[in-house]
């Protein structure tokens, strides 16, 4: 019996249902939210600690065999994942104190977003591809809401290609799942996988291997199907820019890298070229779209498209220090794409805007806040001794050493690019005067008229010190990394874990 | 059988998919609905149509005697089926919400969040 692996699940769920009947009080809902948070990182913690030490945790629903049960799995990277989830899950609930508006709050913000992380961390644990399939979609519907609460007319324009986009992708990823069972007749991960190798006929599991690969690529927000991303995640409120932005396309990598080092590895050559190639694009357009975007957070929505790109080039590469470097790019990515959301959210509530030009002469008023976005916006680049530098730097390393010399020099091209765009911002938000246009600027000037004004510091501060840690003490999260990375290149340790002594 | 119910799969893909590729937001709604059945009869056709008996085991028995059908399709599908409900139910208060505050329904309108 081991509770830390459902509990994380379980946590969020009973927030979710626990705020819902205290709709009418919403100061017990946002004690209930960080409470939920900080319950949810320590189990996400306490998973971490008993996957570091057995390498497996596994639990089988209603004590049914593993092959006929729904199984909850957890890998270090799935724990990896969950702890992140909480980090991110408490910084957004506590920013959300300040910057929520009131009226998003008594319609449901709360509830909604203990849904939403409830279905990230049962995507994350599930060890059933139909299960996923139904986490995806709590996760989904409660994303679906969260964008649309407001209801101005760029959320309504922007849901709507969210909304189809990503039902697109679940009909896909259902049709894929419905093809698989037909094949091998079993919905457990760990059993397809290791019948998938007896499917007499392997072409098809790579065609149903690419249906899989189309459905995580519109999830993850990969090229050429990353288009809903950038016109959706800059229109809702800013907490929820930020809770997207750090944990809902990663879901999207983290099933990618689950099914393609687990289940689809038969044909190694020709699917992983085609996500080589899919994470090059994706970085480069991505970057390339943010060189010509002026709005704040368009700017951050393009750099996470071209982020993912690092992520599935540390997949496509497939040997182990390319999924050292993939994993650990997601620890970091998470952690500094919700920091720069959550600063383009405190120089919004300075200035009223998120147009780089209405926004100006940040540094001289707020230095503090202007440390605040360098410190993720250099990581993000890639600068040493961030964070982001050793992940670029494991992954390019290992791009060299599979002697993939152009996607080497797009990765570098890339991080060079992505310092542009992180210039820019610098030098129009924080570095040039306030513009002569703008003149409510009374907020940035003198004092913030904010009851909770430290809600918006402690989450900003506490996740640019994740980064620092993470770039100046990176040891034991490399270490973490590696432990995934090598229970990802042996699909076997996955498959003895789940179904144990039932093996035929 | 089975050929016949593959040809009306293809077909309600393809439907689905003409109708997302309309302008109007109310056809892409249908589309979508479309689309989810035609994915929910895939998975129904894929998995075998046998005709069987229902997988009940008789009692002391440690197995179901004959040929029995497969129930987790089923399952499956009647998931699948709640779930595309209730987005389906999201989408068509979506997009009316989207048709008051935008004013059309026509998609190529809808340029304000691209660039």
């Amino acid at each position: 019996m081991s509770p830390e692996l459902i509990l994380p699940v379980l946590i969020p769920l009973t927030a979710g249902a626990l705020s819902l009947s205290l709709w009418r009080s919403v100061r017990y809902q946002r004690i209930l939210a960080v409470l939920a948070n900080i319950l949810l990182l320590w189990s996400g913690i306490w998973l971490l600690m008993s996957t570091t030490e057995h390498g497996f945790v596994t639990m089988q629903m209603g004590s049914w065999p593993a092959p006929f049960s729904i199984v909850f799995v957890a890998d270090v990277l799935a724990a990896i994942m969950i702890v992140l989830t909480g980090i991110i899950g408490l910084a957004i609930a506590i920013y959300s104190l300040a910057s929520t508006p009131r009226g998003h709050e008594k319609f449901g913000y709360y509830p909604l977003m203990h849904l939403l992380l409830a279905g990230v961390a049962g995507s994350f644990l599930t060890g059933d591809i139909f299960n996923l399939f139904v986490w995806f979609e709590v996760m989904l519907l409660a994303s679906f809401a969260l964008l649309t609460l407001g209801g101005e007319r760029a959320q309504m324009e922007g849901a709507i290609k969210y909304v189809t986009l990503n039902l697109f992708s679940s009909a896909i990823f259902l049709s894929a799942v419905g093809l698989l069972y037909g094949m091998v007749g079993t919905l457990n991960m760990a059993d397809i996988a290791q019948k998938v190798s007896q499917v007499e006929d392997p072409g098809m599991i790579t065609v149903v291997a690419m249906m899989f690969m189309v459905s995580f690529g519109i999830k993850a927000a990969a090229f050429p199907l990353f288009f809903w991303l950038p016109a959706s995640y800059h229109t809702p409120q800013v907490a929820v820019s930020a809770l997207f932005a750090g944990l809902l396309t990663k879901v999207g990598v983290y099933a990618l890298f689950r099914m393609f080092t687990l289940i689809f590895t038969q044909d190694v050559d020709y699917t992983h070229n085609i996500l080589l190639w899919a994470a090059t694009l994706t970085m480069l357009t991505g970057v390339l779209g943010a060189a010509a975007q002026f709005e704040f957070r368009r700017i951050l929505s393009f750099h996470i498209v071209s982020q993912i790109g690092y992520m599935m080039l540390g997949l496509a590469l497939y040997t182990p220090l390319a999924i050292i470097g993939g994993v650990f790019y997601i620890m970091h990515h998470i952690i500094v794409k919700t920091n720069l959301f959550l600063v383009s959210g405190f120089t919004y509530r300075l200035l009223g805007s998120y147009e780089l030009k209405n926004l100006g002469g940040v540094y001289k008023y707020r230095p503090l806040l202007a440390v605040l976005f360098l410190i993720p916006a250099l990581s993000l680049a890639g600068i040493p001794p961030l964070s982001g530098f050793f992940a670029k730097f494991v992954i390019i390393r290992a791009a060299l050493e599979a002697e993939a010399y152009l996607v080497t020099f797009v990765a570098l091209l890339v991080g060079l690019l992505t310092l542009y765009s992180m210039i820019k911002i610098w030098a129009e938000v924080f570095w040039k005067k306030i513009p002569d246009h703008v003149h409510n600027t009374e907020e940035l000037k003198g004092k913030l008229n904010e009851k909770h004004a430290w809600a918006y510091y402690v989450p900003m501060v506490s996740l640019a010190i994740c980064t620092l840690i993470i770039g100046l003490y990176g040891q034991p999260i490399y270490e973490l990394a590696e432990m995934s990375a090598k229970q990802l290149m042996n699909p076997q340790l996955y498959i003895e874990a789940v179904l144990g002594g039932n093996q035929p | 059988m089975e050929s016949l119910m593959a040809y009306v799969v293809g077909i309600m893909f393809t439907a689905a998919f003409y109708m997302m590729l309309r302008r109007s937001i109310v056809k892409l709604v249908i589309g979508l609905m479309i689309l989810s059945n035609a994915a929910n009869l895939l998975i129904f056709v894929v998995s075998g149509m046998t005709r069987g008996a229902p997988p009940l085991i008789p009692e002391g028995a440690s197995g179901p005697a004959g040929i029995v059908a497969d129930p987790l399709p089923q399952a499956l599908i009647l998931t699948a089926i709640v779930i595309a409900f209730g987005v389906l139910a999201f989408a068509v208060v979506l997009i009316r919400r989207a048709y008051e505050v935008v004013g059309t329904d026509d998609l190529d309108q809808m340029k304000d969040t691209d660039t």
